[in-house]
């Protein structure tokens, strides 16, 4: 069974669940999961998701190996609850399965980690989403960090709440002097349960919630959520739509790394560029106010299209937005490029390692300053990138210098895309609805921090049976606990700074 | 260097980007009389600090607050301002619709801050719970752990709805009515 074998070619021959769009669901035993594990430690497949709905767990996969690439789902029935774990495989897969415990109290067997990590013990009850809810602990859980030796090592606890306005997350340094021997992170705390009040709503309802996994990338989820749906449903949504989701997520991936650029140098005390940076970030979502009736696009995209078109005066709003944005950012970028005491911060700081990089099957702003060249919009693609000109920069460092500039060149090519996309938008109705069927259905799609996965399984009246989305930050934390090695102290607000990832994302 | 000087003398020379106050909205004067009452002080000097937590949003509140400090709404000229440590904080702007995980942090910021001390709930679930209402998870707003002085409503609410409920949160704590 082992050996050089494509993913189709391993997966092809074993039973194809009826109704999985765009992407085959192949249905194995739990011997035929077992040697998809073993194929898993020979082969280069990346892990693109690992989710459950309480009775099967379903493991996403993608064969980017060669000229042709594959996606393609494999599932197993666990009526005994436990699963064989992909976690000596594909580390990715740890924190996935410790959540996947917590929420639907399947047993990840061989999954080394024992603690729970969405679960802090104070939900009132265990496995919230099982058949049978388990009984409420006695008290909140206790949380051993691992354990770090050395002589005079101390530890600075950080967070949940931190000193700046963002998200709440624990941060545990293990310290000799300035020096971080390890960070150990904590996550968690904004769950609220998603996947579980999704379950049972109308996929209108379901569409709101899904914009709302992680604000910042709301357009991003809400595309994600109708394109999945629109797959398992068989639907398209008109040519129309498809060219203003392309515009509005190309104004949230702009006004997002404009957003971190600043934020990046502000946190090496250039407060000069998170002013610029963030005048400019308030004109886009000023003009997307104007233009869509939001300043963050919310609930704009929906399954079966959008729910506003953009006026004649809004595209020409867009196109002085465009024109002015371009000629101030290339200045801002030039001052980057001139500013030594800066770059001392930036280069070199938070190395993350190619090879880990591929380990973690990374994606993103982070993948892609570490050699990933991976892009959504590209492989698998979607419409209408592929009438689309644009470059996927990538950068080899690894460092925070390579993460500042892989933005500073996704915003030209978003830029240049925005100016594409109005000039070739074709005319035409803005929605269809979505006819009322059953099925299962998989969206991969680009948000500013990378490839958000979203799965969904509607029921026959069109209601939402269960829905699972990955954030890319699922992939990035864990490279963040590594790049800051070796790095100081004072260096971290850097280094967390370059990979900006969600919180609430990943906590769901 | 020089280009960061050429830089700064252009934007000397155009003049501030920021745009007017709003004025204080008129629905969270209300609220604010109905319950702070005589409680309010002239104590401030129209100086607000503020501690802000996160409890459970999805970020997008989060991204409104960075915007009422960005050049154009520039919070700071009104004096307010947003801290580390709720031991300075007269505010506790709260985001999200408190999930369990942060409940408690959330009630051990609220016990740091000294008092006279007011808490803002920004946004629809922080209000009651918005559209995560319901969830094994989630405690329904922030009023469910701490009392609430004033809501500011929206998903998210936008930057001058922000800034002009903040504002008249100053006016009143200021005035003393």
């Amino acid at each position: 069974m082992l050996g050089n074998m494509t993913l189709m070619e391993y997966l092809g021959g074993s039973r194809e669940a009826v109704a999985h769009r765009p992407w085959p669901r192949y249905m194995l035993d739990e011997r035929g999961w077992r040697d998809m594990i073993h194929q898993l430690a020979v082969s280069d497949w990346t892990l693109l998701g690992l989710w459950s709905d309480g009775t099967e767990v379903y493991v996403a996969l993608r064969d980017d190996v060669g000229p042709t690439t594959a996606t393609a789902v494999a599932s197993l029935f666990c009526p005994d609850r436990r699963f064989p774990s992909l976690s000596a495989v594909r580390p990715s897969a740890i924190r996935l399965e410790r959540a996947l415990r917590d929420l639907y109290g399947l047993i990840p067997v061989g999954l080394t980690d024992e603690r729970p990590w969405l679960d802090h013990g104070r939900w009132g009850m265990t496995a919230p989403l099982a058949m049978g809810r388990g009984p409420a602990p006695d008290a909140p859980y206790d949380y051993p960090v691992l354990p770090v030796e050395g002589e005079n090592l101390h530890q600075i606890p950080v967070g949940p709440v931190h000193a700046g306005i963002i998200e709440p997350g624990h941060f545990r340094f293990t310290c000799a002097g300035e020096t971080v021997v390890r960070l150990e992170e904590r996550l968690g705390y904004t769950h609220k349960g998603i996947e579980g009040l999704i379950a049972g709503k109308t996929i209108a309802e379901a569409a709101r919630l899904a914009g709302r996994i992680s604000g910042d990338s709301t357009v991003a989820y809400a595309l994600a959520f109708a394109r999945a749906v629109e797959a398992a449903t068989q639907a398209e949504a008109p040519p129309r739509a498809h060219w203003l989701r392309a515009l509005m997520a190309e104004l949230e991936r702009v006004a997002n790394h404009l957003g971190d650029i600043g934020g990046i140098c502000n946190d090496a005390a250039f407060a000069y560029m998170l002013a610029q940076c963030g005048t400019l970030r308030e004109q886009i979502l000023r003009a997307s106010d104007v233009c869509f009736g939001h300043r963050l696009m919310m609930d704009r995209v929906v399954p079966g299209g959008v729910t506003v078109d953009l006026t004649r005066e809004g595209a020409s709003t867009l196109r002085s937005l465009i024109a002015d944005v371009t000629k101030r950012f290339k200045k801002l970028a030039n001052l980057y490029d001139d500013l030594p005491s800066l770059q001392d911060r930036t280069t070199g700081t938070g190395v993350v390692q190619t090879a880990l990089a591929h380990r973690f099957g990374v994606g993103g702003v982070v993948g892609r300053a570490s050699s990933r060249a991976g892009d959504a919009r590209k492989v698998p693609g979607y419409a209408p990138y592929e009438d689309l000109e644009f470059d996927i920069p990538v950068h080899a460092e690894g460092d925070v210098n390579a993460r500042v500039w892989v933005r500073i060149e996704e915003v030209r090519a978003s830029l240049g895309l925005i100016g594409q996309i109005l000039e070739q938008m074709p005319g035409g109705p803005l929605h269809k609805p979505i006819p009322t069927r059953g099925g299962e259905g998989m969206a991969l799609i680009e948000g500013f921090r990378g490839e958000i996965l979203l799965w969904v399984r509607l029921s026959e009246v069109g209601r939402v049976v269960r829905c699972h989305a990955r954030d890319p930050s699922w992939f990035q934390w864990p490279l963040l606990e590594a790049c800051i090695e070796g790095n100081i102290v004072a260096d971290f607000p850097l280094c967390n700074k370059s990979f900006n990832c969600s919180y609430s994302g990943t906590d769901l | 260097m020089s280009r960061l000087l050429r830089l700064i003398a252009r934007d000397l020379l155009r003049g501030p980007r920021t745009i007017d106050a709003p004025p204080a909205d008129a629905d969270a004067v209300a609220q604010l009389v109905a319950r702070l009452g005589e409680r309010a002080q002239a104590c401030l000097g129209r100086s607000l600090r503020i501690r802000v937590v996160d409890a459970g949003s999805c970020n997008g509140c989060e991204l409104e607050i960075h915007a009422v400090c960005n050049p154009v709404y520039d919070i700071q000229r009104f004096g307010i301002d947003f801290v580390a440590s709720p031991r300075h904080a007269d505010v506790l702007l709260v985001t999200g619709p408190v999930t369990t995980n942060m409940a408690e942090a959330l009630q051990r910021t609220y016990d740091a801050m000294p008092a006279p001390k007011w808490v803002v709930a920004m946004g629809d679930c922080g209000i009651d719970g918005g559209c995560f209402a319901g969830s094994y998870a989630v405690l329904n707003g922030v009023h469910a752990v701490i009392p609430v002085d004033l809501t500011i409503p929206g998903c998210p609410p936008s930057p001058e709805k922000l800034l002009a409920g903040l504002l008249a949160l100053l006016d009143m704590t200021a005035t003393g009515t």
